[in-house]
């Protein structure tokens, strides 16, 4: 195939404030390639494709697409020059459909003609494989559909550089496959394409070349053929990951959580979790594998006192907590990291010390009476910074402007500080990059070996293998099976959050 | 246009540029205001001198704007503690009616009391009616849901009427010559003054309440459950706050201090319950304490300079223009200044790439 260059970056520089997130990177993307874009979170990989965007504009060095210079002031500018990006979060309409979706900002005419867009559109997804129904409204579909609609509103509008910001983050591994083959089919037709990732199994998977970025600056591009996971973890990260101090497990016969045939409803009135019984050892960490949405974030709210239980019971250390409120749950010894760290978690406009006390704000330790000893808690929060290495500039500062991975330390050290008996940590490491998450995993072992109960709500199947004693296998609210990660497989534990049965 | 500037996002956490784009701010309304002015045949620069001067150039001009302040403060404070939670209480208004009349039916009731005794009474009771007030949106919020910015409200309206009823009917002056007014309380009911000047002893209440409320947001424990739940309500559920009560609470507290700011009015300056006793007040506090970024140290000098432009406004009256060029002024400054806000959390910078590329094509 003749190697046609579709992006030339060079010398991209951009500066956030006084920081340079990206200096001197210079990127390159071929018509048929899919280039992977590795790096760790805060590497600057999601600023360098956001330049190509026309999101952002570089504050040195030059673009050229398809061989010419481009000025692009605006992502409109982008897709006119044949840049389409698909974000991590979808950005869709969700009460109109598929098609209208699709042309929404493109077709300028007065009136639509639906039934022509629709016919266009079928045939248009169909030359690409990717299996659409453009009449169907946004709402009722799947995470992966919607990625199918980004791609078509992309390709739609005469994309020939695709560029996809951690497409795989929300999908099952089948719909991982479907898309890797969407992708590869579309390179074969002469797209360029760019995964953005910190997934080394994927990148070795799908990529034809890989541009590691570290700190802002280009580590370098090689071939997939000629490296292996291990040189591209050291590109990324420097130095050899640690191999985790693993199984020095105590798991012991006493129950510490004890979910009994629970049913749940979620926000909109539906069963989210239904007749669900499992137990968690103290001394145990149970991993909880399914697809986002299958009851997960249900489950954890009502362990919490945050959802009312419909059926059945939650019990913390053999006390039900059907009657209690959030506080009281708090004080029977349970900690929670949600899933929405900014959302529910934190708060974002807060300093680290207000942060800190969120959960202790009215115990001896932080209070005089009615006025909260801030001196004291500020105290101890410099404490937590330095157990935790939590990397702040001013400790009076609201924690908004920190990273994931540090706003992830805050969290998790506030809860784990109490020492509780029953931990819940949901995603406790989605967007965080390679070296926080081990950190938090090391955390969430050292309760474990403490003697806490530790309820892990992940979907990364391979963590949870690697971390749980025991898996529960979710699926439509329910648990699809219950098994031990060395009695089973991925594939094994795949199917069942897909089926709700044993493969 | 839009080829030309660069919009990017920006923290901005240096508190001397947050006050310079603010001042900016209300300087671009007042220019706003000078348009308008040369429009209707004034010359602004006039206009704004004699306002000026109407509010602060003289003693008895200073004494005025600090009695027109006293009110202004202590419903904006009540409305800042409201708008910490995010509770949008923008029935000040009521409830410094609702205050009104209680201060006024406790004045009425017990006027042989000493004022040492009569006096608190009177704020309480005050208090308890703002208080009362809030209390019913707050209800209706925490427990169905209900918007409460248009609750309190509509609140407004039924405290207004509410006075109206009571001055032309039960509550009337017999010897009022059919004026809308109650009687007048006796001197034990009325707040004491400074010297010989209308300025009274709510000032020193409206400050003292002031840095009260400083303490009560920034150093307690129900401070800090306020400024969680404001900050975001999911969060105070998950660290067990009960945000169904502190909601409730809140608007009564807020309300509560706004219908003081009733009291201090019908005891301090009218002496009697009447209709329409306040021109608004509850309103213009809202934009004090947005003005103010809910600091009640910062309230109390925002309050004085909109204590200035209300009597300023009165000033201009001689020259023809309606003392509304005031409330027209201090909309247009909240609107300028919120408007302004923009360049706190964005940076706009004329794009110089693009530029240069159009010299080169005029040399090339």
């Amino acid at each position: 195939m003749k190697e046609k260059r579709l992006v030339s970056m060079k010398g991209i520089g951009k500066k956030f404030g006084d920081k340079w997130v990206n200096e001197q990177v210079e990127f390159e993307l071929r018509a048929g390639e899919i280039h992977a874009l590795l790096g760790e979170n805060g590497a600057g990989k999601s600023t360098l494709m956001n330049i190509l965007a026309g999101v952002y504009k570089q504050d040195a060095g030059q673009l050229l697409l398809h061989g010419k210079e481009a000025i692009l002031t605006s992502p409109k500018d982008a897709i006119q020059n044949g840049v389409g990006m698909i974000h991590q979060h979808f950005k869709l309409v969700e009460n109109l459909t598929a098609s209208e979706n699709i042309i929404l900002g493109y077709k300028k005419t007065f009136f639509l003609n639906r039934k022509n867009i629709s016919e266009e559109i079928l045939k248009f997804s169909q030359k690409y494989g990717l299996s659409i129904n453009p009449n169907d409204y946004v709402y009722h579909m799947s995470v992966g559909e919607k990625q199918r609609i980004e791609i078509l509103k992309a390709l739609y509008r005469g994309a020939d550089i695709l560029i996809l910001d951690e497409p795989t983050a929300v999908l099952t591994p089948q719909e991982t496959k479907e898309l890797f083959d969407i992708l590869r089919k579309m390179a074969d037709r002469g797209c360029g394409i760019v995964i953005i990732t910190h997934k080394m199994k994927e990148v070795m998977e799908i990529a034809d070349r890989i541009t590691v970025l570290r700190k802002g600056r280009k580590e370098g591009t090689v071939l997939k053929r000629e490296v292996d996971e291990q040189r591209l973890t050291e590109m990324m990260i420097g130095k050899y990951a640690s191999e985790r101090k693993m199984k020095d497990r105590q798991v012991t016969n006493e129950v510490g959580l004890e979910i009994e045939n629970v049913t749940i409803k979620n926000d909109k009135g539906f069963v989210a979790v239904e007749n669900m019984s499992f137990d968690v050892k103290k001394g145990e960490i149970v991993g909880i594998a399914g697809i986002s949405g299958n009851g997960q974030k249900e489950l954890a709210e009502a362990i919490a006192g945050l959802r009312e239980i419909e059926k059945g019971n939650i019990k913390i250390d053999h006390e039900g907590i059907k009657e209690k409120n959030p506080r009281q749950i708090i004080d029977m010894g349970l900690s929670y990291v949600p899933e929405d760290r900014m959302g529910m978690g934190l708060v974002g406009n807060m300093d680290i010390t207000d942060n800190l006390i969120l959960k202790d704000y009215r115990k001896k330790k932080a209070r005089k009476g009615i006025f909260i000893q801030k001196k004291k808690v500020r105290e101890n929060a410099k404490d937590v910074i330095d157990q935790f290495e939590i990397k702040i500039e001013n400790i009076d500062a609201p924690i908004r402007t920190l990273s994931g991975g540090n706003l992830q330390k805050i969290l998790l050290g506030r809860e784990i500080l109490e020492d509780p008996k029953v931990l819940i940590a949901a995603y406790p490491v989605r967007g965080l990059d390679i070296a926080t998450t081990e950190a938090v995993y090391d955390l969430l072992l050292e309760q474990r070996n403490r003697g806490c109960a530790v309820l892990f709500i992940s979907e990364d199947l391979d963590y949870i293998m690697q971390l749980s004693d025991r898996i529960v296998a979710i699926e439509g609210g329910k648990v699809a099976g219950i098994v031990k990660p060395d009695e089973t497989t991925v594939e094994e534990i795949g199917m069942m959050m897909l089926d709700g049965q044993v493969g | 246009m839009q080829k030309y500037l660069k919009v990017e996002k920006r923290n901005m956490n240096n508190q001397y540029g947050m006050f310079a784009i603010r001042i900016g701010g209300i300087f671009v309304a007042l220019v706003l205001g000078a348009i308008f002015l040369i429009f209707s045949g004034h010359a602004p620069i006039d206009v704004y001198v004699t306002m000026i001067d109407g509010a602060f150039g003289s003693a008895y001009g200073v004494n005025e704007t600090i009695v027109k302040t006293i009110p202004l403060l202590i419903a904006a404070l009540g409305v800042s503690i409201a708008f910490r939670m995010k509770l949008w209480n923008i029935g000040a208004e009521g409830q410094i009616y609702a205050g009104g009349i209680m201060a006024s039916g406790v004045a009425l009731s017990f006027g042989d009391l000493p004022s040492l005794l009569l006096i608190p009474m009177m704020m309480i009771a005050a208090f308890l009616g703002g208080a009362l007030w809030a209390c019913v949106p707050g209800i209706a919020r925490s427990f169905w849901g209900t918007n409460e910015t248009i609750t309190t409200l509509m609140m407004n309206y039924v405290g207004i009427l509410w006075v109206d009823y009571l001055v032309f009917g039960p509550w009337k002056d017999p010897k009022g010559y059919n004026f809308p007014i109650t009687a007048e309380f006796s001197p034990s009911a009325f707040l004491p003054t400074f010297g010989g000047t209308r300025v009274h002893i709510g000032i020193v209440i409206a400050i003292l309440c002031s840095f009260v409320i400083y303490i009560l947001l920034n150093k307690t424990v129900w401070g800090y459950e306020i400024r969680v739940a404001g900050e975001n309500s999911d969060v105070a559920k998950y660290a067990g706050m009960n945000v169904t009560k502190n909601i409730i609470l809140t608007l009564m507290v807020s309300g509560g201090i706004a219908g003081i700011a009733g009291m201090t009015e019908v005891s301090g300056v009218i002496h009697r319950l009447q209709s329409n006793f306040s021109p608004g007040y509850g309103y213009s506090a809202i934009i004090i304490a947005w003005l103010a970024r809910l600091n009640p140290i910062a309230a109390i000098f925002v309050s004085f300079l909109f204590g200035g432009l209300i009597v300023g406004g009165y000033a201009v009256q001689t020259s023809g223009l309606p003392a509304s060029v005031a409330l027209m002024l201090q909309g247009l400054i909240l609107f300028c200044v919120l408007g302004a806000e923009f360049f706190t959390g964005y940076r706009v910078s004329i794009d110089k790439r693009f530029f240069s590329k159009g010299e080169a094509k005029i040399n090339g």
